[in-house]
């Protein structure tokens, strides 16, 4: 049998760019030394370790804590909650993840983990789930600071978003283009505006994909002519929410019902909660909880505190 | 069984190994995408225009061509500023200047993608929309930015093929008479033509694969772009900016879409490996 050196396979006779690729004769000497010898334990070796280290890999799941998973739109607020859980529940550990409502949804099911973050209500496959409301968040519709438009009718949102109004011009604004930014196909937001702004029009495929709430809010905050869709707790002064049919987006819009694009963020669970998950629960509904969500620019899901005179313009929860 | 036998086996073993991954990968992305492809129909997902996963539309057309357009544009960037450097670094610069070079090519070659995506973003995307117009997030921030990236890839291979040469070539031409250009453009050009190309098709692969800079800055729409300013999206991007979202149905297309990249890749890396042989004779 004729061997190959290493050495031998480095002519670089004419084009040092053969190297990069095994020449024929050597793939020959390859089959002929390995497998017609009968070796294919030596092949089943090599699958028994990699199966061996994709389980292990599987298997390693992080102990001691909770698990908490899915929407991005929540992901932000669940981290806030997050930490003030664990700064006065020493021992307890709460890890916070994205990947998406319906990820998170899933991962529950599979017990990926503990808690699911959803930022859409369950659909009907998944009502064997536990959801819990844990705070409204609101859609804001924003465009540039610049941009002299402040309010926009519902009928002008949709025609922007499905491309059938182009330029600023033809809802009143300045002489140009319109830049439109979306999510992507899947996100939570997306459905949401899909759902509760679009209706039956689809958000039209010539639009700007940015695939979180910032990446939206960086591209608005950057181009003067665009327009997108965050949530209203995300919203600062970098981009401006417009009002819809005449409402502003404000807390107290949302709180009076006039503001109508408001989503739920769900806590979702495969049963009943116990233990950390529970107590986790239980410290969002909370008082302290809602508090820190409302700070963070939600709307809590405890009734507003019972006398109300009109007397503070944004009363706490 | 001797050291030597021992040590064949072990290294068999490896080869094999990295080979057996390549095929699970390969064989799972199959047996996710390949039944999405003959649900929706071969026809309708790779020609259809229409891309709404959740209405049940998967349209991949407008990926495809958004991945071709952005590779021609940077392989329009790229080649000529590749195989100009090559020339330049083989022929036309003295050895020390060109070992000084050389490194920095190559660190060129280790920027993350991410990086060049967020120069991209930051630099590039805002003086597009300053002084061209449209969102800036387009099929020319794009190209210009993987025109860059592939340059490495272009550069080494093709000054690799040029210094393969064998020197009488470039001798016996001097001594008949040709100037260095004619000698560079007539005689040394030609005989590396087939490294030249495969360097141009691997870098092609490089452009068509990446990612995250493109998520970055081609601004993602599903469409055909109808000028340069306009957004587009690519194979791979799909993947990347839906796949944290996306479940059943939509979950498989991503999955059919990286088939067809599968598929894509493959085709270039045989035409590379083609031209190659090619060049041995």
């Amino acid at each position: 049998m004729k061997r190959q050196g290493p050495c031998e396979c480095q002519d670089q006779d004419r084009n040092g760019f053969e190297n990069l690729f095994m020449p024929l004769h050597e793939k020959r000497d390859l089959q002929s030394t390995g497998l017609r010898s009968g070796n294919i334990w030596i092949f089943l070796l090599g699958f028994a370790f990699l199966g061996a280290s994709l389980f292990l890999a599987g298997c390693q799941r992080q102990k001691g804590g909770l698990t908490v998973a899915g929407s991005t739109s929540v992901e932000p607020f669940a981290e806030v909650l997050a930490e003030d859980y664990m700064e006065h529940h020493g021992k307890e550990k709460i890890f916070i993840q994205g990947g998406g409502s319906s990820a998170g949804i899933q991962a529950v099911r599979t017990g990926a983990a503990h808690v699911g973050m959803s930022s859409r209500l369950l659909t009907p496959q998944e009502q064997d789930l536990l959801a819990f409301p844990i705070a409204y968040d609101a859609i804001a519709v924003i465009v540039h600071p610049a941009n002299p438009l402040r309010n926009l009718t519902l009928d002008q949102i949709r025609k922007i978003f499905s491309g059938q109004v182009r330029r600023w011009e033809e809802v009143g604004g300045k002489n140009a283009a319109i830049t439109l930014v979306s999510r992507e196909e899947g996100s939570g937001t997306r459905e949401a505006f899909q759902h509760l702004l679009m209706g039956k029009s689809e958000i039209s495929l010539r639009a700007l994909v940015q695939d979180s709430n910032g990446a939206i809010r960086q591209v608005v905050s950057d181009d003067p002519n665009s327009i997108g869709y965050i949530s209203l707790g995300l919203v600062n002064e970098k981009v401006k929410a417009v009002g819809i049919e005449g409402v502003e987006a404000t807390i107290e819009n949302i709180r009076l019902k006039t503001y109508k694009v408001v989503r739920p963020f769900l806590f979702v669970f495969k049963s009943e909660p116990q233990d950390t998950a529970k107590r986790f629960l239980d410290f969002v509904l909370s008082e302290t909880g809602q508090k820190l969500l409302v700070q963070e620019g939600l709307v809590s899901v405890l009734p507003p505190s019972p006398p109300k005179h009109g007397g503070k313009p944004k009363g706490n929860v | 069984m001797s050291k030597e036998k021992f040590l064949e086996k072990g290294f068999l073993l490896i080869a094999l190994s990295s080979i057996s991954i390549l095929a699970l990968i390969a064989f799972f992305i199959f047996v996710e995408g390949v039944p999405l492809i003959w649900k929706v129909g071969v026809r309708t997902f790779l020609l259809g225009e229409r891309w709404f996963p959740s209405q049940g539309s998967f349209g991949i057309f407008p990926m495809i061509m958004g991945s071709f357009l952005v590779t021609i544009g940077a392989l329009i960037v790229g080649v000529p500023l590749g195989v100009g450097c090559a020339i330049f670094l083989c022929e036309l610069t003295p050895r020390p200047l060109a070992a000084a070079v050389r490194p920095m090519i190559q660190l060129l070659a280790a920027i993350p993608s991410v990086i060049f995506g967020f120069w991209g973003l930051m630099v590039l995307v805002p003086m597009i929309r300053t002084y061209l117009g449209g969102p800036g997030l387009s099929v020319l921030a794009g190209s210009l930015v993987l025109g860059i990236m592939i340059l490495p890839t272009i550069i080494s291979i093709s000054e690799d093929s040029l210094r393969a040469l064998p020197r009488t070539f470039k001798e016996g031409a001097l001594s008949l008479g040709a100037t260095h250009w004619q000698t560079i453009w007539r005689i040394l050009l030609p005989a590396a033509r087939s490294g030249i190309v495969a360097s141009v098709i691997l870098g092609m692969g490089r452009a068509i694969g990446e990612t995250m800079a493109m998520i970055m800055i081609l601004g993602n729409a599903v469409q055909m772009p109808h000028s340069l300013l306009d957004s587009t999206r690519t194979l791979t991007t799909n993947i990347g900016i839906e796949m944290g979202y996306a479940t059943g149905d939509h979950r498989q297309a991503l999955f059919a879409t990286g088939v067809i990249l599968f598929f894509i890749i493959m085709a270039l890396n045989s035409l590379a490996l083609i031209f190659s042989r090619k060049g041995r004779g």
